[in-house]
């Protein structure tokens, strides 16, 4: 059924009309053309689709659109502040934790969920809570370490 | 690619617009080209075949701006040509590393290319374009020595200015030298030596990394065409059922989709990909299977026992009369495995007038390119194909069954149509690592030499199946058959060689527990090859732990191999969980040889990554089938490795320049499997005989082991 949807989405508010059982996934990709937010297997088993609603990380592809009604969304787009990059990218740079690079924007997006969560996250902290996002290239290790230095970033006040 | 800049859309337009070919353009337009080959048999044969020209198969231009780019059909999916390929071409040619764009995988821009496989870009490829880098910079020289009425030796070049070794001030930049130019020549000028390199082996960042962490890189699925429709296509529910009847009824009831039943391709297709996903849902289809009994109980009996041709791979000295002290018969066995990249397959068609655009995620662009002609009865060159980021490869992203089906879809519907696989989709249309068995037999002398090694491979392809040691009689033979796998099957990174180097380096310890030696010494005393010594010792000396005779409680693995001329050597620690069968990979080091190295964080990368992408295939990768039917469908069923599993990877770059840059992306992935295995098998007292090495493997061996004791 088609219903309005109201939300905000990377610090603007915008409007969508669309079928409401709708993942929130496919209406970023398409209706918003975000498409740093990316299908990895539709079931919310590799993590590539997190986005944040409401500054916590979500499966993108298990979120219906007409769940984020009067809610915030962050995609990755929105993750950087007028071009300065977040102290999370940043990081991802610094320790070159990027090969493919397909499934980037949702480590970025899970970490920074975890770190608002858990700002003194340890390295094993971290493992943790990242296992559920998968990188078929093998980054896991300077993830992690990307992770663990914007948390110290962060705590300077780095943060958005 | 990202970085092709404003010359090369321009170039795209030039030659769309004026219908010339690439040879016409360079002689045309202004800067300097340099035409370069780096496989001039089989780039003579495409070429003509192609109607191109035919004795180069890639160039760079020096624009008038200064910018130089480098035309290839090569790809990047996450190997970092993209960045160590511009490293080598800017130290040739003395320009900062920012001044080179890479325009990568576009079939109307780039010569032909045979695919981005094999580990080959910097070892083929690498060479070829840094004499054409040398080349471009003797004639920058030579046209500055004109303008400068300075000899050539009495100048030097930096960041593309050439200046008066006496009087800096008399410069002219790259910039100014070309333009206005029309200048083409073949590379032949002598590249440096590596002692004068300032950028080529400088440990760099990815250049692509800025746009991959903000979302900005584009890969094939996030291209936006105005109109353009998603495609569902009808799956059958195995590999060789057959349709027998289908309606479409319900399917055609949804709101805005379009439903195409032709010739077999039976597809819904909407504006929004997850409504054509619904309406694919909702057609009903009925199909015969034939039944099968080969599945993964069966599949080793069903290698063994095709009727086959045996050829040998290699063979030395007299197997019958060797000595036997000790002698081994044993066998491996290796389940079918998936790429399993975390980007789907993905292509993208446009079917215009004039010409037919095409992006696609495929590590062999001009393949498809010809597939996609073939499918519409054009010509390759009416096809522009463009290869965006690509999420993945492993050998795995080539041309599958959505190329034909995309091209006959856009054509049907004049539209712009996008097939992006399913994760199902994605593993039931993967061509597999083949399951395949290793039947060894070997013997040693009572000092603990190798004797005779005689190795039957049934399946798992040749690469690096031959012996590393230094072995008086050997004989190794490949089985061939036809019929061999109920589906596809294909290079999956580093081919043959995962599976044989299991069996191999899995045997070397069989060997050396038997001869009361540890893996180090055993592997120390059988070797004669300097390099691959000198690899293993840089390896022990990093792991820094004693070895014991096997098997030693401890968990410790070696594993070495020469994949494709790159040396390694990796060693494993792990921690087995006897009650639940779980593998703990606490740290690897692995050492590699690949001569000359290019970029040394690159490097790593690629190692970190191969060894942790490759404890996957060794503990857990295994796809569910029967017969055509793929059970397999998704990351629950099929785990890869995950951020709890990943050990540390200490990589150890071994120093060789004076051998050429060898290959990088696969070698050390290679060596997992029979490092993890002869860890596990250290650790638990049993040998290991089957990949994955799942939890119930491990409690199994471990019954038989308490049985035995």
């Amino acid at each position: 059924m088609n219903e309005t949807i109201n939300f905000t989405l990377n610090g603007k508010s915008v409007s969508v009309s669309t079928d409401s059982s709708r993942s929130l996934l496919w209406v970023l990709r398409t209706e918003f053309e975000l498409t740093g937010t990316k299908y990895g297997c539709g079931e919310g088993l590799c993590g590539s689709c997190t986005v944040l609603v409401n500054e916590r990380a979500v499966r993108s592809c298990q979120t219906l659109i007409k769940s984020v009604q009067s809610k915030s969304v962050i995609t990755i787009e929105g993750l950087s502040n007028n071009g300065s990059l977040h102290p999370l990218q940043k990081a991802f740079i610094e320790h070159n934790a990027v090969q493919c690079g397909f499934c980037t924007p949702g480590m970025i997006l899970n970490a920074y969920s975890l770190l608002m969560e858990n700002p003194t996250a340890t390295e094993q902290e971290i493992t943790e809570g990242m296992d559920d996002n998968l990188c078929r290239c093998g980054s896991y290790k300077r993830i992690v370490q990307a992770i663990f230095t914007a948390t110290e970033e962060m705590r300077k006040g780095g943060a958005r | 690619m990202k970085n092709q800049n404003i010359s090369a859309s321009l170039l795209v337009e030039l030659l769309q617009v004026q219908k010339i070919d690439r040879r016409q353009f360079i002689q045309t337009s202004g800067g300097i080209a340099i035409l370069f080959s780096l496989y001039p048999t089989i780039t003579v044969g495409q070429g003509n075949r192609r109607g191109y020209p035919s004795n180069f198969n890639a160039y760079l231009l020096i624009g008038a701006d200064g910018r130089v780019s480098c035309y290839t059909g090569k790809i990047e999916m996450g190997q970092g040509i993209i960045t160590s390929l511009a490293q080598m071409l800017a130290e040739e040619l003395d320009v900062a590393l920012d001044q080179v764009d890479m325009v990568m995988g576009d079939t109307l821009l780039c010569p032909w290319d045979g695919g981005t496989t094999g580990s080959r870009s910097t070892k083929v490829f690498g060479p070829a374009l840094r004499r054409a880098g040398a080349e471009a910079r003797a004639v920058l020289l030579q046209l500055a020595s004109e303008k400068l009425g300075i000899p050539v030796e009495g100048l030097m070049v930096r960041n593309g200015v050439v200046s008066s070794k006496s009087d800096p001030d008399k410069s002219v930049n790259y910039a100014e030298l070309a333009q206005g130019r029309r200048i083409e020549r073949n590379a032949e000028s002598k590249i440096k030596h590596f002692s004068e390199h300032k950028v080529s082996g400088k440990a760099i960042r990815r250049s692509d990394i800025r746009d991959k962490v903000t979302g900005a890189a584009k890969f094939t699925g996030d291209i936006r065409l105005p109109g353009m429709l998603y495609a569902r296509v009808l799956r059958p529910p195995s590999h060789n059922a057959k349709l027998k009847s289908v309606d479409t009824t319900t399917a055609k009831s949804v709101p805005g989709v379009t439903v195409v039943e032709q010739n077999g391709l039976i597809a819904v297709l909407h504006e929004q990909p997850d409504i054509a996903e619904r309406a694919i849902d909702l057609v009903k289809a009925e199909y015969d299977s034939p039944a099968s009994e080969l599945n993964n109980e069966t599949v080793f009996d069903h290698l063994l026992n095709l009727e086959s041709e045996k050829r040998p791979v290699t063979e030395k000295g007299d197997i019958a009369g060797a000595k036997r002290f000790k002698t081994f018969d044993e066998k491996y066995y290796n389940h079918y495995v998936a790429h399993a990249p975390i980007e789907t397959h993905t292509v993208l068609v446009d079917v215009k007038s004039d010409m037919i655009d095409v992006w696609c995620s495929s590590q062999t662009p001009f393949r498809v390119q010809e597939k996609i002609a073939d499918a519409l009865n054009v010509k390759p060159e009416q096809v522009h194909l463009r290869t965006p980021f690509i999420g993945g490869g492993f050998g795995g992203k080539k041309s599958s069954t959505e190329i034909t089906e995309a091209a006959q879809l856009a054509k049907i519907t004049g539209k712009p149509v996008q097939i992006a696989f399913t994760r199902k989709e994605e593993f039931f249309y993967d061509a597999f690592r083949p399951a395949a068995v290793i039947h060894a037999r070997s013997g040693i002398d009572e000092k603990g030499r190798i004797t005779f090694w005689d190795f039957d491979h049934y399946y798992p392809g040749n690469r690096s199946a031959e012996p590393i040691y230094d072995i008086p009689n050997y004989r190794v033979l490949s089985n061939r058959a036809s019929d061999v796998h109920p589906f596809d099957t294909g290079a999956w990174r580093g081919p043959g060689s995962n599976t044989n180097v299991f069996a191999m380096e899995s045997h070397t310890d069989v060997m050396a527990w038997a001869a009361g030696m540890d893996p180090l010494s055993f592997r120390l005393k059988n070797l004669t090859d300097e390099r691959m010594v000198r690899v293993l010792k840089a390896a022990a000396d990093q792991f820094g732990k004693t070895f014991f005779k096997g098997p030693s409680g401890k968990g410790y693995g070696i594993a070495c191999t020469d994949y494709l001329n790159t040396y390694v050597a990796t060693i494993a620690e792990v921690k087995v969980d006897e009650r639940t069968g779980i593998v703990t990979v606490k740290r690897v080091v692995s050492a590699q040889d690949m001569g000359e190295i290019i970029n040394p964080l690159g490097a790593k990368l690629q190692i970190e990554g191969g060894i942790t992408m490759g404890i996957g295939y060794c503990l857990s990768e295994e796809i569910e089938f029967n017969g055509g039917e793929i059970f397999t469908e998704n990351f629950d069923t099929y785990p890869i490795t995950r951020f709890s599993w990943a050990p540390v990877v200490e990589a150890v770059l071994i120093d060789n320049p004076e051998l050429a840059p060898q290959g990088c992306g696969e070698p050390a992935i290679t060596t997992s499997g029979a490092v993890i295995a002869n860890a596990v098998s250290d650790a638990i007292g049993i040998r290991m005989h089957t990949l994955p090495m799942t939890p119930e493997r491990i409690l199994n061996a471990i019954k038989t082991r308490d049985k035995q004791e």
